[in-house]
């Protein structure tokens, strides 16, 4: 039973006795006190139908919401919650984790809805034979999803309601006479009168469709959401026991291991199998395509004939000189579209009283989960209708995993069950899918469960979709006044695959190795837009997202505006990576918007809220320069910076368009002879409306500022065009921010916002540093570093740069 | 098939491999079901697979099973439970001290040797410690897991 475990998070299946004392004290407040259920049972007069524990995946199998055909169908409330008889609320979610720690919001949300203890509730989420189909999880889309229409939050509100009209019927009374605690009905007039939620359902199915009109609690009167509830896996985490994906077990389990081409775009030519015939071990040879794979008995027995298998390769892809990348990606033919035109940029950049223009490089990066990719999986029956598979998947979505690896395997996908099993961080679209692909194909051939790992060769060379690489292009007016009148954005960015979903395996590398295209970008023109949609926050802060006939909708105050993106094929797979494309947009938009401020001699926070009209906006850029001690002067601090100036910088955004506020000061140190960027601190504010978790928000807010400092500061995929050789293969030559180097202080301001929707906190400080840290840079050294890394050489080069 | 008898967690345990240069994590997630110890890098670059071998924080993925024959390995499983965790462990459930967790055999291990031997170690002694042999947390967590490693140096979880 163990082994078919999936996800189930409680503070039940982490098993109380793990709970540690903060923990305990945080739920001792919500748990029920006073006499035992079976004593209230027996005072009301009622039968004890039973007490058996769900404890069990195989007892809540049988009480599964999965219709013959495999599929759970979102909109009955069955689908998202289950109560059992002995008061035990089960909660079903499409939507995983991470170590994001959203789970536990769930399990806050259910809390909160229902009026039941955290304590009794249990979350199972992400395991295609028993929850809703919600996607992948991803893009701090998660709050957007389970608060939202449509998602948990009103399952379980239709559930409440259903069940307080069940409890007024018992007491054939109206509902506002009842109140409700800890899952228990009571007559307000006469509060010996009692019903718990389990005796009205007798173990019964609620057989309701999701109700839209039903409503939520208000922000204002949360008891559950909006503390720091503490993690329910931690203490697993912390004393080793939690098992990752890399620890599923299975009887008979074997070990497989990846050979992928040394060259981008190889193929096989042919594979000597006898190479490792004799080592020990070693089981079989699998060949699909250009996907070779061994299984052995043991880990290191694969590994072992991984290194050792003799293949031959094709020559590879002609890769692009590094050097002239950027360039390169300019002149190749794309498929457009515009986010913005008002089709009077040009004229008004002619009549500016003044104009400024500037570039922007943003290089490919890479994940770089702290896992290797790990997946299990266990195909029965080789191929065809009646052959079936169970895959442990790291995976952000089950069901577009479970769709494509039917294509991959040929087997249907109602025989097919992905079980999300927690992986490393993963930051977007890293190796999961790809892993998972392969441990898929081996077991199929070996008819036998076979565990995946991957090298960290594998990982970095071969394995996850890159953050793709942007060009950046900015060109902007400003009046008389000062006031900008015209902005221009046109960016250039590289595509190749994406997510897999059923008509697209070849979305990633080894769907692609085993025989699926890998589909870049068909060149198209742009139509003009209808609607303004700043997904991408490829359209400045600053912009009022002004489309020709409708109101604008963004948060500022410039109309004339031009908003083209180019994209085009790629060289290396590219997917999402954390804040993708919005990340790289406001490293540009940004700076630039910085530029211009210290050419008119204006303070960079002045001079961004004189644009801006979103008052949430303006208040988390006032929230976080006040944090920060905000010093009202222009850029830069110094006109002749010598030794290690100290500044500081400054960005903000509306993350998507649409999904929480951030701003961030950064405070650097430069090293004017070296070029070495030291970060001081990071000042952050975020509001992204009621706050589900402090103490989840603070740890989000706090890892994503320092990761995208890692991401500014060191990381940078590289390559050589001779021989199509991707050459940051691990650690030492990919370097990432690591412990001994010096941690910025961090001061965090949240913004609780109960007055409006929730939203996305996930991404919202990632998004902010590359701009935060480069305006600092530019305050100690006046000079602009527009390309990422800042690196001691791309620092030095841009003040040589400046120089001539 | 050679036999290697180490002492894992406190327990006596014969570790069997065909080859002396079998890295001593994999065994210890095979023959032992050791879930603390985690594969990162293979490289040593990373610290997922840090264990205590004799109490002196080693890399498993570049150890040598022979290497360890007689010796005394400690992972984060050997330090506490879950229902009763070791105190630098507790200083990382109350700091909730991590994000996903993959990494926390590093930190917590390095954290447990450097400062069991200079207690009262300030944070930048901590991080500088820690430093000493590449060590990494991608979801960057590090300002929280040293608050928890300066709550374990001030003696201040049980």
């Amino acid at each position: 039973m163990r082994t078919e475990q999936g996800n189930i998070y409680s503070w039940r299946t982490f098993d109380e006795a793990e709970m540690t004392a903060d923990a305990r004290k945080a739920l001792a407040g919500k748990a029920k006190k006073g006499a035992s259920r079976r004593d209230f049972f027996k005072s009301a007069g009622m039968m004890v139908v039973g007490f058996s524990a769900v404890g069990e995946v195989g007892k809540l199998a049988a009480q599964s919401p999965v219709n013959p055909t495999g599929l759970v169908d979102a909109t009955k409330v069955d689908s998202w919650v289950s109560i059992g008889t002995d008061e035990s609320v089960t909660i079903y979610s499409g939507k995983c984790e991470f170590g994001q720690g959203f789970a536990t919001v769930q399990l806050q949300l259910a809390a909160e809805e229902l009026n039941v203890p955290l304590s009794r509730i249990k979350l199972i989420f992400c395991d295609t034979g028993f929850t809703p189909d919600q996607g992948v999880t991803s893009g701090s889309q998660s709050h957007i999803a389970e608060f939202g229409p449509g998602g948990l939050r009103q399952a379980l509100d239709t559930a409440r309601d259903a069940l307080t009209v069940l409890a007024g019927q018992w007491f054939d009374t109206t509902p506002d006479a009842l109140t409700v605690k800890d899952g228990v009905f009571s007559v307000k007039s006469d509060p010996a009168q009692q019903i718990t939620y389990g005796q009205l359902l007798q173990g019964q199915r609620f057989n309701l469709v999701l109700d839209g009109k039903t409503v939520p609690k208000d922000p204002k009167t949360y008891t559950v959401l909006g503390t720091s509830v503490p993690r329910p896996e931690i203490p697993a985490k912390a004393t080793g026991t939690f098992r990752y994906v890399h620890n599923v077990r299975l009887p008979g389990m074997l070990h497989g291991r990846v050979v992928r081409p040394p060259t981008v775009g190889a193929q096989v030519v042919s594979v000597d199998k006898n190479s490792v015939a004799n080592m020990p071990g070693v089981l079989q040879v699998v060949v699909k395509n250009n996907f070779v794979g061994v299984v052995a008995d043991t880990q290191w027995h694969a590994i072992q004939a991984a290194g050792t298998l003799n293949v031959t390769w094709s020559a590879g892809d002609t890769l692009p000189d590094p050097a002239t990348l950027y360039t390169s990606m300019t002149t190749l033919p794309s498929a457009d579209s515009l986010t913005l035109d008002s089709g009077d940029t040009e004229a008004n950049l002619a009549n500016a009283a003044k104009t400024f223009s500037a570039q922007y490089l943003h290089p490919f990066q890479m994940h770089g989960a702290m896992a290797a990719s790990c997946a299990v999986a266990d195909v029965r029956g080789g191929t065809g209708p009646k052959a079936t598979a169970k895959i442990w998947s790291a995976t952000q979505g089950v069901y577009p995993q479970r769709d494509s690896v039917a294509v991959v395997l040929g087997i249907p996908k109602a025989n097919i069950r992905v079980i999300f099993t927690e992986g490393s961080g993963c930051y977007g679209l890293n190796g999961n899918d790809s892993v998972s692909y392969d441990a898929a194909v081996l077991s199929q051939a070996v008819g036998k469960p076979v565990r995946v790992q991957w090298s960290r060769k594998d990982e970095h060379q071969n394995g996850e979709n890159f953050g793709p690489a942007y060009v950046i292009n900015l060109k902007a007016g400003v009046d008389a006044g000062g006031q900008i009148s015209t902005w221009s954005y046109e960016t250039w960015t590289v595509s190749k695959g994406n997510r897999p979903n059923a008509t697209t395996p070849g979305n990633i590398i080894s769907g692609n190795l085993m025989g699926f295209p890998a589909p870049v970008p068909t060149p198209a023109k742009a139509t003009p837009p209808t609607t303004f949609s700043n997904n991408n926050n490829s359209a400045a802060n600053y912009l009022s997202g002004l489309i020709a006939g409708k109101a604008p909708t963004s948060t500022g105050t410039v109309n004339s505006a031009k908003i083209l993106t180019h994209s085009v094929a790629s060289p290396f797979f590219t997917g999402p990576l954390r804040s993708p494309a919005r990340l790289q947009n406001t490293f540009a938009n940004e700076q630039f918007l910085d530029e211009i401020a210290s050419a008119l001699g204006q303070d960079p926070v002045d001079y961004r809220i004189r644009h801006l009209s979103d008052p949430r906006l303006i208040a988390v850029l006032k929230a976080a320069t006040q944090a920060a001690q905000w010093e009202t002067r222009p850029s830069p601090k110094f006109q002749i910076p010598f030794g290690k100036p100290v500044g500081r910088g400054v960005s903000c955004v509306l993350y998507e368009g649409n999904n929480g506020y951030s701003a961030l000061v950064a405070v650097v140190e430069v090293d004017v002879t070296t070029g070495v960027v030291t970060v001081k601190k990071l000042i952050t504010a975020a509001e992204s409306g009621p706050i589900s978790n402090p103490d989840g928000m603070l740890n989000q807010t706090e890892g994503g500022v320092l990761q995208a400092m890692s991401r500014c500061m060191y990381e940078q995929v590289k390559w050589n065009a001779k021989g199509g050789v991707i050459t940051t293969t691990d650690w030492n030559n990919y370097p990432v921010f690591q412990w001994g180097m010096q941690v910025p202080e961090l001061k965090t301001v949240l913004i609780n916002n109960p007055n409006v929707s929730q939203t996305g906190a996930g991404e919202l400080s990632i998004t902010l540093s590359s701009s935060a840290i480069g305006n600092a840079i530019f305050d100690c050294i006046g000079v602009r570093v527009r390309q990422i890394p800042y690196t001691p050489a791309n620092v030095l080069a841009a003040i040589a740069a400046s120089k001539k | 098939m050679a036999v290697y008898k180490v002492n894992v967690n406190g327990a006596s345990v014969n570790l069997t491999a065909d080859d002396p240069n079998t890295p001593l994590l994999y065994l210890l997630q095979e023959q032992v079901q050791l879930n603390g110890p985690k594969f990162g890098c293979g490289l040593g670059q990373c610290g997922a697979c840090t264990v205590l071998i004799d109490g002196v924080p080693s890399r498993s993925c570049t150890t040598n099973v022979a290497d360890v024959a007689g010796k005394s390995v400690t992972s984060l499983e050997g330090l506490g439970t879950p229902a009763n965790p070791h105190p630098i462990q507790q200083a990382f459930i109350s700091q909730q001290a991590m994000q996903c967790g993959y990494c926390v055999s590093g930190p917590v291990l390095y954290g447990k040797a450097f400062i069991d031997a200079n207690p009262g170690a300030t944070r930048d002694q901590i991080n500088t410690a820690l430093g000493q042999s590449p060590l990494l947390c991608r979801c960057h967590a590090h300002s929280r897991m040293l608050n928890a490693l300066v709550l374990y140096s001030q003696g201040l979880t049980k």
